[in-house]
């Protein structure tokens, strides 16, 4: 296919020769890693129908390597939560993220999973990050699929430059220790 | 039967425990003495049709001596008539009886009620809160409550004016 517009991940900083090519464990997992998450979809409400809007032919989430949904956690890497989270909910988000193995992350789609957004109110989540450390919000009420997009490159960035460390550090331990997260030893 | 027929009976067995009288939109609203609910709930399904209880609600008036109210709305299918009864009792002592051994339908709606006004129906079963999570400490729907959420952060106050 020589007139193929598909664009190749770039290959991480390295040394080549001929025949051979080195470069670090880390960045080498990082490109895999990046261009392969499974996105388990947590969708409650109208940035949900956003999300789908992202997963069809004409914005296509697929030419990210996000092709493959996990509605099981177990197989996922990305929680995506998209929608207003009633407190009455928390303890599932909470369930559902033990459940991911690890390495595992979080994207908070739209106001309500950022923040609480409109509702600030006595029955609602003000923001799952009460619950779930979180690595991306994306603003919106909802988001365009764009912007969701935009959020989704943004965790690609994350999950490609992660040391491999990171995930074995006191300091991650104890991050999900205050959220009252169990960990696997 | 007319309305005004349904009062003279009403007011001929429960004179005392009448309070007030309203008629909106052909619907009969009478305020009862709270003692009273049980009594009246049942002369009105047992002897008047009244036997679907369409709703009970909770009310917060907090300018009244008898703050808290409990609406209930009954229905007659025989007559296609409604009534509404309305009982208010004081915030220290919330108590009610409960019409579960009348209407079974009114487990659920006096569970709410609790929930979200804290009245306490003598007599219910199993009275915990329904909607809300188990470990609220407060009746949100009482005027006392703001309406916000306490843990919320990203709001900056001097911008909403308060």
């Amino acid at each position: 296919m020589s007139n193929s517009t598909v664009q190749v991940a770039e290959a991480p900083p390295g040394v080549e020769g001929a025949g051979f090519f080195a470069t670090s464990l880390d960045s080498l997992v990082g490109l895999a890693r990046a261009n392969s998450l499974w996105p388990l979809p947590f969708a409650t409400s109208c940035c949900g129908i956003e999300f789908m809007a992202t997963m069809g032919a004409h914005y296509d989430l697929g030419r990210f390597g996000a092709e493959r949904l996990s509605f099981s956690p177990r197989q996922a890497d990305l929680l995506m939560v998209m929608g207003t989270i009633a407190k009455k909910m928390a303890p599932v988000v909470q369930q559902v993220y033990e459940q991911m193995a690890e390495p595992r992350w979080v994207i908070a789609v739209g106001a309500c999973a950022s923040s609480g957004g409109v509702f600030d109110t006595y029955s609602v989540l003000q923001g799952i990050d009460k619950v779930v450390p979180v690595d991306v919000y994306v603003p919106g009420c909802p988001p365009r699929p764009e912007q969701i997009i935009d959020g989704f490159m943004k965790i690609q960035e994350l999950v490609g430059n992660e040391p491999l460390r990171r995930r074995y550090s006191q300091e991650y331990k104890d991050m999900l220790e205050s959220y009252g997260i169990k960990i696997d030893k | 039967m007319e309305n005004t027929e349904l009062l003279q009976a009403l007011k001929s067995k429960f004179e005392q425990n009448i309070l007030s009288v309203d008629e909106n939109a052909d619907v009969l609203t009478i305020v009862i003495a709270s003692e009273s609910i049980k009594e009246i709930t049942a002369y009105l399904k047992d002897e008047q049709n009244y036997i679907f209880l369409t709703d009970i609600c909770g009310v917060h008036f907090p300018e009244q001596e008898k703050e808290l109210g409990v609406v209930y709305h009954l229905h007659n299918l025989v007559e296609n008539k409604r009534i509404r009864l309305k009982a208010f009792v004081t915030k220290a002592n919330p108590k009610i009886d409960s019409v579960v051994s009348l209407f079974s339908a009114a487990n659920w709606m006096e569970r709410e009620t609790f929930d979200f006004y804290g009245i306490d129906f003598v007599g219910h079963p199993n009275l915990i809160r329904i909607l809300n999570v188990e470990y609220m400490d407060y009746f949100p729907m009482r005027k006392e409550y703001p309406l916000e959420d306490a843990t919320r952060t990203d709001k900056d106050d001097s911008f909403f004016g308060r």
